[in-house]
């Protein structure tokens, strides 16, 4: 084996400073979550205890956080089947010009540069002034729309950008329907990418916070209650309910990506099925 | 063949519409109505519309108003040439050093996985590491750096910008590695044929053709961080102030006029920034 310049070993020097530097802090709280009942937010440990996550567990210690908890997790969800569908949708128009999609596309810039404070206020005042009640389910929704639709888009365009024509091509010669070509070529070809847009969905959703700060309405979504919870509470509970989301969003992320290993795994196994077809 | 032409464009749009349809409701009419109501007045209780300049003379005749969107403007170049430089350093790396694909998917996924957590933990994840008994003062007194714990780690300008990078560098990293992925390899042996010495290579090479990269990263940070408040709020410990927090104070106090007013100017800057980066680069070509 060649050996490696010299440049390697201070660029990956570096390289994992960057990653105490992104992983360092998170780790910190992980630790200090398990600190004994007389802990403090910082070091030094008082002891190991699971003290402040049974903490959690009582309603009354710490607000609402199973609600809010379920709540984010249901919005994450509407986000995320919400997100897969219109960005496909999206992509696919998209491919071909029509009247318009110049502007369409400048919106959708926008709506990924736009301050989140503004869309927030923005559709707080259209529900307060139209006298609707504003709820996570509605206008926080909304709100969180036009924060993950933009990556969702995003995402497609790079997908059809690599995307081989002619597979579809194939298909259409040999009597495909556009419909039956979208079902049975497309669609299959660009499945795995479509899980990384849900992805991008749910956790841009799980985790958003500026977007519903003004939309949620009188029921807290997750972050909001976590939000609120940083300037009253002064114990290591609000680490262990950090802790604690950090871990699940890890399992999402996780689960996500074992999906799509397996999808391509199966895929491989398979090999082609060229000169298979059903004739 | 002019049959086709409608057929086309009515497909297009039969596909885009429930995109269009979010944008307009969600995105179009919110921004509408803040116009709309930055000329409106506001009474201890309520709003009053009206058409008056009065929140736009208000604000730009108070010197709080430059200094916030001066103390903005520092707060994204700073942060920007940080994220910058670690992100395209990182990119580099990943993009050139680690020599087999597997290594660098599984590395790079370690750099993005944080974006999918909640950024408030990441935040106040910074407390027990920078505060007046955490991590690193115990570090700085035990190496014998200081005899006093540093006041200026948390809450401070400081911990606002080192909040930023933490959080925003990854929008940096992504487009880069992105951009560096696709430079033909070839091109590289040639400038090194050619007799360019590494860092020739670098400046000539490499990093024009990582430009669309750049731009796309620097497009996110700037937004990110120019419209931020919640990181301002936490690090600073509500001492500094940016755009986004005079906007958010007005909303406490129901100033709802007022701080449309600021919103609007806010979005124009962005815009404006946005407008003239987007001349460098052509974000559908480069995904």
């Amino acid at each position: 084996m060649e050996t490696r310049p010299r440049s390697f070993y201070v660029l990956g020097a570096f390289f994992v400073l960057f990653l105490l530097f992104l992983y360092g802090p998170t780790f910190t709280i992980a630790i200090l979550s398990f600190q004994g009942p007389q802990g403090g937010l910082t070091f030094p440990m008082r002891g190991v205890s699971l003290h402040w996550f049974f903490d959690l567990f009582q309603e009354q210690a710490v607000g609402d956080i199973w609600g809010s908890f379920r709540r984010s997790f249901a919005l994450g969800l509407m986000v995320m089947i919400t997100t897969v569908v219109v960005s496909v949708m999206g992509g696919l128009a998209f491919r071909k010009r029509f009247a318009g999609n110049v502007v369409l596309f400048y919106l959708v810039i926008t709506a990924l540069v736009i301050p989140s404070i503004l869309v927030s206020l923005g559709v707080g005042l259209i529900f307060s002034q139209a006298g609707l009640p504003i709820h996570w389910a509605s206008s926080g929704f909304g709100s969180q729309l036009t924060w993950t639709l933009p990556f969702g888009l995003l995402i497609m365009f790079a997908v059809f950008n690599r995307f081989d024509k002619s597979f579809e091509e194939a298909a259409r010669d040999q009597g495909a329907t556009n419909w039956q070509a979208l079902r049975h070529v497309v669609l299959p070809i660009i499945a795995p990418s479509l899980i990384g847009v849900a992805l991008f969905g749910f956790t841009l959703s799980y985790d958003e916070f500026a977007r519903t700060l003004l939309t949620a309405g009188s029921y807290n979504t997750l972050p909001l209650e976590i939000y609120g919870m940083t300037t009253n509470v002064t114990t290591p509970v609000i680490f262990a309910l950090g802790t604690l989301t950090t871990a699940f969003s890890l399992v999402i992320i996780g689960v996500f990506l074992l999906t799509v290993w397996s999808m391509n795994k199966r895929r491989a196994k398979q090999g082609s099925d060229a000169g298979k077809g059903m004739v | 063949m002019r049959a086709g032409e409608t057929n086309r464009h009515l497909t297009g749009w039969l596909l885009a519409s429930p995109l269009t349809l979010v944008l307009i409701l969600f995105l179009v009419l919110p921004i509408v109505m803040i116009v709309v109501v930055s000329f409106w007045q506001a009474t201890e209780f309520s709003i009053v519309p009206a058409f008056s300049w009065e929140n736009y003379d208000f604000l730009f005749g108070s010197p709080v108003t430059y200094r916030v969107f001066g103390n903005t403007i520092k707060y994204a170049l700073i942060v920007w040439a940080f994220t910058l430089g670690i992100g395209f350093t990182v990119a580099y790396f990943l993009a050139f050093h680690v020599r087999t694909q597997t290594w660098q998917i599984a590395l790079f996924l370690l750099c993005t996985i944080p974006f999918w957590t909640s950024n408030i933990i990441r935040m106040i994840s910074w407390i027990p590491f920078l505060g007046r008994n955490g991590l690193a003062n115990s570090a700085l007194i035990s190496a014998g750096i200081t005899d006093e714990p540093l006041d200026w780690l948390l809450y401070s300008d400081f911990s606002v910008i080192l909040a930023f990078v933490h959080l925003y560098t990854l929008f940096m990293v992504v487009p880069i590695f992105n951009t560096m992925m696709r430079i033909d390899k070839s091109l590289i042996e040639a400038a090194y044929d050619g007799g360019a010495s590494g860092f020739q290579t670098l400046t000539n090479v490499i990093i024009p053709l990582c430009k669309p990269g750049i731009m796309i990263g620097t497009i996110f940070v700037v937004t990110l961080v120019m419209g931020d408040f919640v990181t301002v709020r936490f690090m600073s410990g509500s001492q500094s102030a940016n755009v986004g927090r005079l906007i958010q104070n007005d909303i406490a106090l129901l100033q709802y006029p007022s701080a449309s007013a600021t919103a609007v100017v806010l979005l124009i800057t962005v815009l404006m920034v946005i407008g003239i980066l987007l001349r460098f680069v052509d974000i559908r070509k480069e995904l």
